[in-house]
C-alpha cells in the first residue's frame, strides 16, 4: 500500500534532482528547468500531506506555488531575453562583471 | 492498481527530470521538463486532488512550458550548451548533504506527534466543489494577492521583453522614434 512516506520520498528524491541541478547548471534557462522542478517536488508534497490528513490547506498552497512559478517565469523569461540580447549568451559566468 | 500507477508515474517522473538535469540540449530538456509535469499531474490524480492535477496540466504544461518554449525561439537551441562545470563529485555530495538535511528537518514535526487538520475537506462535496469552498472563503485575501502578482509579473514581462516598450507604449516606427528623440532631448 502505498503511503505517506512514498510520497514524501519521491517529494525528497525530485527536489535533491532539482537541487543538483541548480548547483551544477551554469546556463540560465537550464537553472530556471531545476528550479520548476523543485517547485514541482514541493507541490507533490503538499497534494500528499494534503490526502493524508483530509485537509484542503495542503492542495490550497499548491495553488499559490504554481501561482508564484507562473510569474516566475514570466520575469524571469523577460530578463533572460534581455541578458541575451545584451551578452549574446545565456552563460552565467559571462556575466561576471566583478573582478578581483 | 494504485501502487503500480504510484511506482509507473513516480520511476518516469525521476527519470525524466534527471534527462532534464543532465542533458546538454535545451530542447530535450524542455521536452523532458514537460513529460515529467504531465505525469506529476498523474500523481495529483491519484491522491485525489483532481482541481489541482488539472491546473497543473494546463498552467505548467499548457502556460509555462508554452512560454519557455516562446522564449526558445530567441536562442540558439541546435547548439549544445557549453558549461564548465568544476568537480562533478563535489555537486553531488553537496546537493545530496543539502537533500538529506532538508528532509531531516522537515520530518522531525511529523515524527513528533500527528498534526490535526486546520481546514478540513467539507462533506459531501467532490474535490473541485471542496477547493471553491475553501479558496473562496478562507483563502480569499491570499487569492486577491495572487491575482494582483500575476498582474505585476504580466506588465513586467511585456515592458521587459517588448521591443523598446519602456520608452512607448505604442507599436509605429514613428512613435516610437519620437519616444527616443523626445526623451534625448
Amino acid at each position: 500500500m502505498i503511503g505517506l512516506g512514498h510520497y514524501l520520498i519521491l517529494s525528497s528524491i525530485l527536489f535533491s534532482i532539482g537541487l543538483v541541478g541548480v548547483l551544477r547548471r551554469k546556463n540560465l534557462l537550464m537553472l530556471f528547468f531545476a528550479t520548476e522542478i523543485m517547485l514541482n517536488a514541493a507541490n507533490i508534497a503538499f497534494a500528499a500531506i494534503s490526502n493524508h490528513y483530509h485537509d484542503m490547506a495542503g492542495q490550497m498552497f499548491a495553488f499559490f506555488v504554481i501561482a508564484v512559478a507562473a510569474s516566475e517565469v514570466a520575469v524571469g523569461l523577460g530578463l533572460l531575453v534581455i541578458l541575451y540580447k545584451k551578452y549574446g549568451t545565456l552563460d552565467l559566468d559571462a556575466y561576471t562583471v566583478m573582478r578581483g | 492498481m494504485i501502487t503500480i500507477a504510484f511506482y509507473f508515474f513516480a520511476v518516469l517522473t525521476t527519470l525524466l527530470f534527471l534527462v532534464t538535469v543532465m542533458s546538454k540540449n535545451v530542447l530535450y530538456a524542455m521536452t523532458s521538463l514537460a513529460a515529467g509535469m504531465v505525469l506529476i499531474s498523474g500523481l495529483f490524480f491519484i491522491l485525489g486532488a483532481d482541481f489541482l492535477g488539472v491546473v497543473q496540466l494546463i498552467v505548467y504544461v499548457g502556460a509555462v512550458m508554452a512560454l519557455y518554449s516562446f522564449a526558445m525561439m530567441f536562442f540558439d537551441v541546435n547548439k549544445d550548451v557549453k558549461e564548465k562545470n568544476g568537480s562533478a563529485a563535489t555537486v553531488f555530495l553537496l546537493g545530496g548533504a543539502i537533500a538529506l538535511m532538508l528532509v531531516v528537518v522537515f520530518s522531525a514535526p511529523v515524527i513528533g506527534q500527528g498534526a490535526a487538520s486546520l481546514y478540513p475537506e467539507p462533506a459531501g462535496a467532490n474535490n473541485p466543489q471542496a477547493v471553491g469552498l475553501i479558496l473562496f472563503t478562507k483563502y480569499l485575501v491570499p487569492f486577491e494577492v495572487a491575482a494582483v502578482m500575476l498582474l505585476v509579473a504580466m506588465i513586467a514581462g511585456i515592458i521587459l521583453a517588448g521591443k523598446k516598450m519602456d520608452l512607448s507604449l505604442s507599436t509605429t516606427e514613428e512613435e516610437i522614434l519620437e519616444a527616443t528623440q523626445g526623451g534625448d532631448k
